[in-house]
């Protein structure tokens, strides 16, 4: 019975609402990561005439594409069940942004299941355009909400603008990498060149996205981009680019793409130490203000936290069934 | 957010321009009306699939790589759809009804996210597997991921189910003031989980997704044994969907009648609506309605309607045994769902369960005389019937849903309180729009694959099939036969 007394009354450890905090930008950065590549590889098949080359794109993310996409519900759950405030905010306060994006991953995600039912050109096309779309608009919205989010910024403003841009070609990189990696040589010269190039326009748009947000103090941030751990984040993420581009021109695909997967890892560690101790800007709301209660907390946290540690151990099973480069005709059933 | 940057002569110009409480609630209820569709044809095809995966890999009979195979793939169709139309539903708790959110953030918050991590994630990983690893994982493994998938889909209606059934009989919490707003604080989770409702709903709409299901699998099943009578493997399908349906048509209807008893308990609102009772006092029970007017259409009202009822029953239900028990009538509350919706509605799907039963007994008599796959006239009726689970799944949901209003917490919160203050008509309409317009595309290109996978299985049987199914323009052709 004191045992109960001890969840109604107080957080399980003290630290529970900024462990929280913590977890929620994790399964941000899971989304951002995984299905950051699955964009990236829509929108890279866009380069693609040859259905050969196209079925191979599809091959590689075709089993796990799917599982990567819920990472943004567990997202958008999490912060609803222990920031119920920013969930309702950032969602209600960007309509259109928001709407938009879960529309584009609808057309994303319909694109290259549904143009595998029917042997029609025509009907390939057009869910072609719908994948491709779709896997543009979705991070480019998705970035430009969440520029909003953390700098209080306009839809139609340099900060929103260079997020989401800065997403999409976060994208581009390590849809390109894990490409490389899933295919070896064969479209290898290709893809290296515009994960390189991609590689390039994020790391110019995010030091310019930081520029901008000291020069105009959007969001209260300037103080933050001035200190340590950014600048940090910022060396970090040119020497993984850098180093990648220079290990993608080396042949070393595998090792590129976990160069490659550090830039979005990187990118939501920076999110997340722009945001803190706020969480929702636009009303200086912060972690402590806008945490649930200790009971609703810590009743997450012990059903929540071994049902994530499952859903990772579910995730490295995935990805173990289908590691290694595609052969022939691929994953086949 | 556009109305600052689009010129305001276009907002003005919008002429058909919605509230954003109607816009939103209408948005709302559609795209969960699509949505459920696909989430209920993977609770209730979870079931059939394990049981084609397993006899497939256990007997490694043509027969059952022949069906696992065909529903493989439909659920892997479902499930996509699924997840693209589910995900915007969700998303808008927070855009559109964020008061909603925040109110309630802490007894529903939780549920969604273990559905986001218990059961969603569980199905769309193993699915993966199911569809791809067919060669890349043991027979067990393979079987046993068939199993998680299923798991997966009745885990998520479960957690989902707790959160409407709480909204439907919220307990377990207590109003507190945080941040300048009356929120919910949990504080009982055990009753917050599992309220009254929950048993009643879960056990009613995993049944009506299974009747959905099967209604599917032997309409699909009789059109191609139609075409080709010795098809073994859709024989055994057809076969199976009757067997399934003796059970679980009957089961629902008994079911449903306690199920009405309390809602009569705990929703006296929603049960008057449903029977159109106005006036407080005995209530006899509706057993068929017909309006004697157009008014009585649109405004069902007991005492205007030629009914086959049976006096004092109504009472009877809602008491637990008396005759004369007093019924609360409409008329004691200030405010009504809408009642001519609820009442047909809840008649519909009545009148359909009963068909359903009557349908399964059929064949079941058929099943017994051996000629189950010879009777035409059964196999065109299960055709025409395969997408009636769908219909009184639906109107059992509006039945629910729009029963409950006005509130969106039962007693606790308005649907209009709930509205998001900040959305503005333009942007409400523009959206609603969009929804309807590419939900109806894709119901439309659903029921092509579908189609397309029948044509396929037909041909791997040696039919014939026409292909001039051409498919010509942006949006697919609507199919005129079968």
């Amino acid at each position: 019975m004191t045992d109960l007394v001890l969840l109604v009354d107080a957080y399980l450890v003290d630290a529970l609402p900024e462990i929280w905090f913590g977890v929620v930008m994790f399964a941000l950065a899971m989304y951002i990561i995984l299905d950051g590549f699955d964009f990236g590889i829509g929108m890279l098949y866009a380069t693609r005439d040859d259905e050969h080359e196209k079925e191979t794109f599809l091959t590689a993310f075709g089993p796990v594409w799917d599982a990567n996409e819920v990472w943004v519900v567990a997202f958008g759950t999490m912060l609803l069940a222990a920031f119920p405030r920013v969930y309702s905010r950032v969602l209600a306060d960007h309509y259109l942004l928001a709407i938009g994006f879960v529309l584009a991953l609808l057309f994303r995600g319909l694109g290259p299941e549904m143009r595998e039912q029917h042997d029609n050109e025509r009907w390939k096309r057009y869910w072609d355009y719908s994948f491709i779309g779709g896997s543009f608009l979705a991070p480019l919205l998705f970035g430009t909400l969440a520029g909003r989010w953390i700098f209080d910024a306009p839809t139609v403003s340099l900060p929103a603008l260079l997020t989401g841009v800065g997403l999409v070609a976060v994208s581009v990189v390590t849809g390109a990498a894990f490409l490389t990696a899933k295919t070896g040589t064969r479209l290898a010269s290709d893809l290296r060149t515009y994960g390189i190039i991609a590689t390039l326009v994020y790391l110019i748009g995010v030091v310019a996205l930081l520029t901008t947000v000291v020069v105009t103090d959007a969001g209260g941030t300037a103080d933050t981009v001035l200190s340590l751990p950014v600048g940090a984040i910022v060396v970090l993420s040119v020497v993984a680019g850098g180093g990648g581009s220079v290990l993608a021109l080396r042949g070393e695909y595998r090792t590129w793409l976990v160069s490659a997967l550090a830039l979005p890892a990187l990118l939501s560690l920076l999110v997340a130490l722009l945001l803190y101790p706020t969480i929702y800007p636009p009303t200086g709301l912060t972690v402590r203000e806008a945490i649930v209660s200790p009971l609703a907390l810590n009743l997450v946290t012990i059903l929540g936290f071994p049902a994530l540690l499952l859903v990772l151990w579910y995730f490295k099973f995935l990805y173990g069934v289908f590691s290694g480069p595609i052969e022939g005709e691929g994953y086949k059933n | 957010m556009f109305s600052t940057v689009l010129p305001d002569v276009l907002i003005q110009g919008w002429a058909l321009q919605l509230s954003p409480e109607l816009a939103s609630r209408a948005q709302f209820g559609w795209t969960i009306s699509v949505h459920i569709i696909f989430a209920a044809l993977s609770v209730g095809l979870a079931p059939f699939m394990i049981y084609f995966t397993w006899k497939d890999v256990r007997t490694d009979t043509e027969r059952f790589t022949r069906l696992r195979s065909f529903w493989v793939k439909v659920f892997a169709a479902g499930f996509v759809m699924g997840t693209v139309t589910g995900i915007p539903m969700s998303f808008q708790f927070g855009t559109n009804f964020p008061q909603f959110a925040e109110v309630a953030g802490e007894l529903i918050g939780g549920p969604l996210a273990f559905e986001a991590k218990m059961a969603f994630f569980l199905e769309a990983v193993f699915l993966g597997v199911l569809l791809f690893g067919r060669e890349r994982v043991s027979d067990r493994t393979y079987i046993l991921s068939s199993v998680l998938v299923g798991v997966g889909a009745w885990l998520s209606a479960f957690w989902i189910l707790i959160v409407n059934a709480w909204m439907q009989t919220p307990q377990g919490f207590e109003m507190v003031m945080r941040n300048g707003m009356e929120v919910a604080r949990l504080t009982d989770p055990i009753a917050a989980f599992f309220t009254p409702r929950m048993p009643w709903m879960y056990v009613h709409m995993v049944n009506a997704s299974v009747i959905s299901v099967a209604l599917l699998v032997a309409g699909v099943s009789a059109y191609i044994v139609w075409k080709k009578r010795d098809a073994a493997a859709w024989n055994t399908a057809l076969k199976l969907a009757v067997i399934i349906l003796l059970v679980t048509a009957p089961l629902q209807a008994v079911h449903g009648d306690a199920y009405g008893r309390h809602v009569a308990d705990t929703q006296p609102q929603k049960f008057a609506a449903m029977e159109a009772h106005y006036e407080t006092g005995t209530a006899d029970l509706h057993l068929l309605a017909f309006p004697k007017s157009i008014d009585a259409i649109t405004d069902p009202k007991a005492e205007n309607l030629l009914t086959v009822s049976l006096p004092g029953v109504g009472s009877f239900l809602a008491s637990g045994g008396d005759f004369n028990a007093e019924v609360l009538g409409l008329n004691e509350y200030e405010e009504n769902p809408p009642v001519a919706i609820v009442f047909w509605s809840f008649r519909f799907m009545v009148g359909l369960g009963f068909l359903f039963i009557g349908l399964a007994l059929w064949g079941g008599y058929l099943i017994y005389k051996g000629r189950l796959s010879e009777s035409n006239r059964f196999l065109k009726t299960m055709i025409a019937a395969s997408p009636l689970g769908y219909a009184a799944l639906l109107t059992g949901w509006y039945v629910t849903e729009i029963g409950r209003q006005p509130w969106v917490i039962q007693g606790e919160l308005k649907t209009s309180e709930a509205v998001s203050s900040t959305l503005n008509g333009t942007e409400a309409t523009l959206t609603l729009v969009g929804f309807v317009v590419i939900y109806i595309g894709l119901i439309l290109v659903a029921l092509h694959v579908l189609r397309w996978l029948v044509e396929d299985e037909l041909r791997e049987l040696g039919v014939e099939v026409s292909d001039d199914d051409r498919w010509y323009g942006p949006v697919p052709k609507v199919s005129d036969d079968d």
